[in-house]
């Protein structure tokens, strides 16, 4: 017998061949499509109370867009070889098409939209800075000090414009991630055409709270005051994604249950054992259950500023583990078990390899460490209001 | 108008220069002719072509071991080539004085196919072949080319 095999397994079926990296990658992506559509809230639905979180929210994407392909290339190894999907791209890949997605969401909608976003406080920074960072912000101008109110209006109708761009990109960025999972028949646990918006609505949820969660940490750290408007409206939001979104993964869970075809049984054993504790207490009970009641109590009925911050902070936490369950249930889950519906397997995590738990917490550390560099230079704080009169283009 | 929205050209022009560095590097570091016959370099043929060639194809074995092939058409190796079990013998057939094949190793040969295993299916012959001969080498019972009994 092989350790952590249980009846039959077929050969290439023992090993794990998409390790916690590929947890990561929905997650971190998951993130960035969240944090975005957060910020198309403010500027293309015009709600005003979540605009304190904007630029964080912007910036936030920023980090974290930097950071997703990265648990790919590790997976892979030779990372040098990915720039091959751009040079000889093969249409009928998912995953070479992947690599045009997120090139056009990152130059075309994130990085403009923060440039314009950004661009007065860049051009009042690079007069006024000295050094090094005079230097960055100069570049940052492009050439270009004329924040005259006329350039500014322009800026603001331009974002808009990219806003609208950008949102049916995230949709298209994260919704793809689901499609590369729902599209493979060959596997049960993953084969259903309702995976991509599942993934969608789930990032949203991850990216609402991971937004709540770094500006109240950002507060704290700037001690400066939480806006309980903006965090109120951001928890209502989050409320009601989560309410679809949970929706939609027990309208999966009732189909597959009520369809019962030849994997059910199979899939039903392994949630009841192997996944029991990330699935059901983690994701359905933790990471769903209590942060929905946390919200929904706060929808009914009105508590003190303090308690709502508590609430809302935990609901968020649980939140983001909850999420990050459910990618892992989603990656490792489907591995688990054999394509003969006669057999099960473990995955066995090392700790400091290509592909471990080291490089792994790394890769999650990273995003907020470029988060840091990115608040430094962008303050998100302020309006721009301090911008010095018009310097010509 | 136009001194106000200057500096939006700027951003299409990092993002244009950008994408001329991009097709520059692509024209540059991507073989001539790719995807011609599919996705992959034309000249990778020409080069598959030019590597030695180990396999010489059942039909130059049977041109002086005709004998062998009858007793192999007659029985349950028929779709079996000869090399996949004698592997490539291009050299042999080229000069078969200089390069004398060596005969398989029968004890590892067959089990390759016929170890018992449950993901086979269930009409392919296969036996637990430490318990099925009892040591006995499998050419003690069964002849290769056509092993039945």
């Amino acid at each position: 017998m092989i350790p952590g095999v249980d009846g039959f397994m077929y050969p290439n079926e023992v090993e794990l061949q998409w390790s916690l990296l590929i947890v990561l990658y929905p997650y971190i992506t998951g993130l960035v499509a969240g944090a975005f559509i957060l910020a198309s809230l403010e500027r293309v639905f015009k709600v005003d109370a979540v605009r304190p979180t904007y630029r964080l929210a912007l910036l936030t994407a920023l980090s974290f867009l930097l950071v997703a392909p990265l648990p790919l290339q590790l997976h892979l190894g030779h990372p040098e070889r990915s720039f091959e999907m751009y040079l000889t791209p093969h249409t009928a890949s998912a995953m070479a098409m992947f690599g045009f997605v997120y090139l056009w969401y990152l130059t075309v909608v994130l990085l403009l939209e923060i440039w314009l976003e950004f661009r007065a406080e860049i051009v009042y920074l690079a007069q006024t800075t000295k050094g090094l960072r005079r230097v960055i912000y100069r570049a940052l101008t492009l050439g270009s000090m004329n924040v005259s109110p006329e350039a500014r209006r322009l800026d603001d109708k331009v974002g808009y414009i990219v806003t609208v761009i950008g949102i049916p990109s995230a949709f298209m960025l994260h919704g793809y991630v689901g499609f590369i999972f729902g599209s493979i028949k060959a596997n049960p646990w993953w084969s259903t055409p309702l995976m991509p918006i599942v993934f969608l609505f789930s990032a949203m949820v991850s990216g609402i709270a991971a937004v709540l969660l770094l500006y109240v940490a950002s507060m704290k750290v700037k001690k400066m005051a939480v806006d309980m408007r903006c965090v109120d409206t951001i928890a209502k939001y989050l409320f009601y994604t989560f309410c679809i979104d949970f929706t939609l993964e027990m309208l999966d869970l009732v189909h597959r249950t009520y369809e019962s075809d030849e994997s059910f049984r199979s899939l039903d054993f392994m949630v009841h054992t192997r996944l029991f504790f990330s699935q059901v207490v983690l994701q359905i009970f933790l990471g769903t259950l209590v942060p929905l009641c946390l919200l929904a109590a706060n929808q009914l009925w009105r508590f003190t500023e303090k308690a709502r911050r508590a609430m809302y902070v935990t609901a968020c936490s649980l939140t983001m583990i909850g999420i990050f369950a459910m990618r892992w249930n989603v990656v490792i889950g489907g591995q688990l078990f054999s394509k003969s519906f006669l057999g099960y397997t473990t995955y066995k995590m090392a700790f400091a390899t290509r592909e471990g738990l080291l490089p792994a917490i790394a890769l999650m550390l990273l995003p907020f460490a470029i988060f840091f560099v990115l608040v430094y230079l962008l303050p998100p704080w302020q309006e721009p209001e301090h911008v010095s009169a018009p310097a010509g283009d | 108008m136009f001194r106000d929205s200057g500096h939006l050209i700027r951003p299409a022009v990092v993002l244009l220069l950008g994408l001329g560095i991009f097709l520059a590097i692509r024209a540059a570091v991507v073989p001539k002719g790719f995807g011609k016959y599919g996705h992959y370099r034309p000249q990778a043929l020409a080069l598959i072509r030019s590597k030695p060639i180990s396999f010489a194809g059942q039909d130059m074995c049977l041109m002086c071991h005709d004998d062998q092939g009858k007793a192999r058409a007659a029985g349950k190796h028929a779709h079996v080539a000869c090399e996949a079990c004698h592997g490539p013998l291009a050299d042999h057939a080229n000069d078969p004085a200089a390069h004398k094949p060596v005969l398989p190793d029968v004890a590892n040969l067959c089990r390759r196919c016929h170890e018992k295993d449950a993901a086979k299916p269930k009409g392919f012959p296969q036996v637990v072949t430490a318990e099925h001969s009892g040591g006995v080498l499998c050419n003690g019972c069964h002849q290769p080319h056509n092993p039945h009994l």
